[in-house]
């Protein structure tokens, strides 16, 4: 076997014959691609830092006679305003503005004097709490239930599974999350009285949030799953599988999953950045204590540190998830890692 | 809305219900609060807090107004808020993206800033935004509309890329015509109508995101209420009554729904497909076996027997069979080739044999035998049995290995599934297979992915895959097709060389005769999805019976050919596999066709040893067998 058939091997091969070379490269390769995408986090969380440095400077008005009211003394007013930094110039607030997020100093809410850093320590964690599980039920249900109904509609088949999937999650996915909550929780609080109302005391008590947050982007990532799926198994190398016998579960796990992960992962990034946002309405609904019940608040009362330093958290797991994927992505496709996006 | 009633005879379901249901939100916006106005604002603290009742469907609510009453006047607010929130967002979006499009400096400022928007969810910039512009009705417009831009300038920016290098942009652009020109001239027109569309999805989006707001309490502020305003006034007191919660719910879902099945029905219409496609009248034919032409016992110690193979594809378009009659059998060792033209069947004669045919296609066959196992048969036996002995090597090998799987894994999995071998001992056998196609430095090679490799060299992994069991048949379904022309003679080369190493037979797919006469032993000629000749190679060339086959060595260059002089081509088209004739379908295109030809099936009938021709007038051996059949019908040449 070992006779060399058919003489030379091709010219031309793209990697050429010097194999360390190709490996010198490929770290080269990996390093420059975690470079660039370190390198857009960091221009990215400047610009969330900046944006909601901004904000606070041009909203109408004076924002601290806006939060404290009519009734504030003058010698409140100018305390507030002076242990916010505002009777600094515009540069210098900004310096210190920065100092302080580096520094995890978020400032003091306006209107509770409490530290902002401290507020988000205990109030994110239970954001999380909802959102992370939520997530995974995400994935665990839509690649299942895409990928077999890819494989049950395969090439016009089962026109009526087809029918049904799609306007099924059609509409699951046109119920907003906070919809669902309420409706849930007259479900099975109100009328069952199956879970508790509100809090996050027990393990039953995440069941109603979770499953709000779950059902819409579930029904709209099988979607995505269903669509990718339909592609691979199109393809001629699932087909060459099938010339080699593969076993029916191998070929699908081995060869049609990693293929469609691609374009599900970039949506399923999407969904993970929604659902850290759709807690803060489903939170709202079941008296959750994260950061959706707090921010809502503080935007009511105007109290801005509170506001800035909850959008500055929430926007930067979005980024940071971001940013995961796109590692991910380079993991699972080598040729992600090479083009320019 | 015009282009369904130009189509008043078809109102199918799929249109009515969104139409209705958009009829219905726009009536409740404009009488909404004409009919129920009173009855939503008058306060009855006597009534208040009422659950569910004849009076009061869906209750009352802490002042004793009506809640059904409340949310259908709610619907103007609501949707009148949402229609502003997207024309805001539209415009906004629109000119953005124009604005990237046009100037190349702030285009890639534009393009980076977008980017960075898209990647946060709509609610965290509208909470940015309400932040901004203060919350209350305005606010909230203002915000939404802002958290929608983003969407809005990426898909402009998009259509307009692929408007601006049309070729009358272009025209434009060289005669000096300035940008604004440009926009309003031919840009503007041509995206209108799939941004209008997408602003028709965004109007459902424009109000979940508002309900969203006004539920947070950060929208539309009392007195003045919309859905969302009414299920965060009505969540306290589910508890008294179900009413509040569920009436604006089902308000909010019912117009989320509605405005996305509208864009989509849009969509549709305006891409000029149907819900419904047309349901052709299926041809129905008789699906008996196919008809016993050309009948011959079934030979023992064949390789591979095929006798009256049909490939028949049902779909809704109809049935179509591009395997019409297909007999043949190849010999252990022995090279068989099929030549004939896209859409002879070929190919899917290959893929029948190999068991590759699949749902809506179906595979019939009088006998359909490898080895001594049943191709029509089902079960993992029959699998195992083929991941051992039978090899398939595709057209394109770009396309046959998996790019997300390293080569090794293509070549190790059938040995450790089929063979059981432990991964070690096929690890040292792929990299050896490797070796003995000539791939360079195997062992590397094995890490790779298939996009690291040349062409030539997936082929030859391809190849090398069948050299992992024991194969006895490999099937090449043009190998060659979609390599480099000097690539191409290695690789035929190399399968040659495979099939006298290992001993296995082969099946040869090509267009081309001259690729097949240098490698198998025996042709079969295959035309509209029936053999029309087979012969040994030799004799194909000597003696052509067919006039078909005369008419591809015609066709084909050869040493000989006159360079200066063009290739003859076969004038006419072959009929496709959803035409059903009743005589031979070369006729059309056959100089020697006569009456018989057109009406009667000529029989695959024997020349001479070998040598087999569906002809009623074949160009040699007419009657040299002293065939039967051939009495009383004069060949003429």
């Amino acid at each position: 076997m070992s006779a060399q058939l058919a003489g030379e091997p091709d010219a031309g091969s793209p990697a050429g014959p010097a194999a360390g070379a190709a490996t010198g490269r490929g770290v080269g390769q990996w390093a420059f691609f975690v470079g660039r995408k370190l390198l857009r986090l960091v221009v990215s969380l400047l610009i969330l830092v900046t944006a909601t440095f901004i904000m606070v400077h041009l909203i109408p008005g004076d924002p601290v006679l806006a939060a404290l009211g009519d009734q504030a003394t003058p010698q409140l007013i100018a305390l507030r305003r002076h242990e916010l930094g505002l009777d600094l110039s515009l540069p210098a607030q900004y310096f210190h503005y920065l100092q302080g997020v580096v520094t995890g100093d978020f400032g003091r809410s306006i209107v509770t004097d409490a530290p902002v850093s401290q507020l988000l320590a205990t109030k994110f964690p239970n954001t999380l709490g909802l959102a992370i599980p939520a997530f995974v039920l995400v994935v665990l249900i839509a690649l299942p239930v895409g990928l077999l109904t890819a494989i049950r509609t395969r090439g016009g088949r089962g026109r009526v599974t087809r029918t049904l999937f799609v306007n099924i999650t059609g509409l699951l996915n046109s119920i907003p999350d906070y919809v669902l909550a309420t409706l849930l929780s007259l479900i099975f609080v109100v009328a069952i009285k199956a879970f508790p109302a509100a809090g996050n005391g027990t393990a039953a008590s995440y069941v109603l949030p979770v499953a709000a947050l779950v059902v819409g982007p579930a029904a709209s990532l099988s979607r995505i799953v269903r669509v990718e799926a339909l592609k691979v198994l199109d393809a001629e190398y699932i087909r060459a599988a099938k010339a080699r016998r593969l076993p029916t579960l191998l070929r699908y796990w081995r060869h049609v999953l990693p293929n469609m992960l691609t374009a599900s992962l970039t949506f399923g990034g999407m969904i993970l950045a929604g659902l850290i946002a759709g807690t803060v309405l489903v939170e709202n609904v079941f008296g959750w204590p994260g950061v959706g019940t707090v921010i809502a608040q503080a935007v009511i009362q105007k109290d801005y540190p509170l506001i800035q330093g909850i959008l500055l958290v929430l926007g930067a797991t979005v980024l940071i998830l971001n940013m995961i994927v796109d590692f991910v992505l380079g993991v699972l496709d080598p040729r992600s890692r090479m083009g320019a996006h | 809305m015009t282009e369904v009633a130009r189509k008043p005879r078809r109102f199918p379901l799929s249109t009515a219900i969104p139409l209705a249901l958009l009829l219905l939100f726009v009536f409740l916006s404009i009488a909404g609060p004409w009919l129920w106005g009173t009855d939503a604002e008058t306060s009855n603290v006597a009534v208040a807090d009422q659950g569910i009742s004849s009076a009061h469907w869906m209750g009352t609510d802490d002042l004793g107004r009506d809640v059904l009453a409340r949310t259908l006047v709610a619907t103007r607010s609501s949707l009148v808020l949402a229609v502003l929130a997207t024309i805001v967002g539209g415009c906004a979006g629109v000119a953005l993206g124009l604005l990237s499009a046009v100037s190349r400096r702030l285009g890639r400022l534009i393009d980076g800033a977008i980017g960075l928007l898209l990647a946060f969810p709509a609610l965290l910039l509208a909470i940015f935004f309400a932040v901004l512009f203060g919350i209350g009705s305005v606010g909230s417009v203002l915000a939404v509309g802002a958290a929608f831009a983003p969407g809005f300038a990426r898909i402009t920016q998009t259509l307009t890329a692929s408007v601006i290098s049309k070729e009358y942009v272009e025209a434009s652009r060289v005669l000096g015509k300035r940008p604004l020109y440009l926009t309003f001239r031919h840009i503007l027109p041509n995206i209108g109508e799939p941004v209008i569309l997408y602003s028709t999805i965004h109007i459902g989006t424009a109000v979940l995101a508002l309900s969203g707001l006004s539920f947070l309490g950060l929208g539309v502020q009392p007195p003045s209420y919309d859905w969302g305003r009414l299920l965060n006034e009505g969540l306290t007191r589910i508890y008294t009554n179900p009413g509040v919660g569920i009436a604006p719910s089902i308000a909010i879902v019912l117009a989320g729904l509605t405005f996305n099945m509208v864009g989509e029905r849009l969509s549709d219409i305006l891409g000029g497909r149907t819900a419904a496609p047309p349901k052709l009248p299926s041809k129905q034919r008789g699906l008996d076996p196919a008809p016993a032409r050309a009948e011959t016992t079934g030979t023992t110690g064949e390789l591979v027997e095929v006798r009256n193979l049909r490939v028949v594809y049902h779909t809704v378009d109809g049935v179509t069979t591009p395997v019409r009659d297909v007999s043949f059998s190849i010999a252990p060792g022995e090279k068989v080739g099929i030549v004939g033209e896209s859409g002879s069947g070929k190919s899917m004669t290959a893929s029948a044999v190999a068991r590759l045919i699949d749902t809506p296609g179906r595979v019939e066959a009088r006998t359909l035998r490898f080895l001594d196992a049943d191709l029509l048969g089902h079960g993992t036996e029959v699998d195992r049995h083929l991941g051992r002995n039978m090899s398939v090597v595709f057209q394109d090998p770009g396309e046959a290995l998996n790019p997300a799987i390293k080569i090794g894994t293509h070549l190790v999995e059938p040995s450790v599934i089929h063979q059981r071998e432990p991964k070690p001992a096929a690890r040292r056998k792929a990299i050896k297979a490797l070796g003995s196609v000539a791939i360079s430095d195997p062992a590397r090679r094995f890490r790779q992915h298939q996009h690291e490799l040349s062409g030539g060299m997936k082929q030859r992994v391809c190849i090398a895959i069948g050299l992992m069991g024991e194969a006895r048949l490999i099937i090449a379904d043009e190998p060659t097709t979609a390599l480099d022309v000097t690539v191409q003679r290695q690789i035929l080369r190399l399968i040659n060389d495979i099939g006298e190493m290992t001993g296995a037979g082969l099946l040869f797919i090509s267009h081309d005769i001259a690729v097949v006469s240098e490698l198998c032993d025996r042709i079969l000629v295959m035309y509209a999805g029936f053999v029309v000749e087979e012969a040994r190679t030799a004799d194909v060339f000597t003696s052509p019976a067919h006039p078909y086959t005369a008419m591809l060595l015609a066709a084909s260059p050869d040493m000989d050919t006159d360079k200066s002089r063009q290739l003859p081509t076969i004038d006419g088209r072959m009929p496709g596999p959803g035409v059903d004739l009743p005589g031979c379908y070369f006729a059309a295109r056959c100089p020697r066709a006569d009456v018989t030809c057109t009406e009667s099936a000529p029989p695959l009938r024997t020349l001479a040893e070998g040598h087999r021709v569906a002809c009623w007038h074949p160009l040699t051996g007419a009657g040299a067998a002293g065939d039967d059949e051939l009495t009383g019908v004069e060949a003429k040449i």
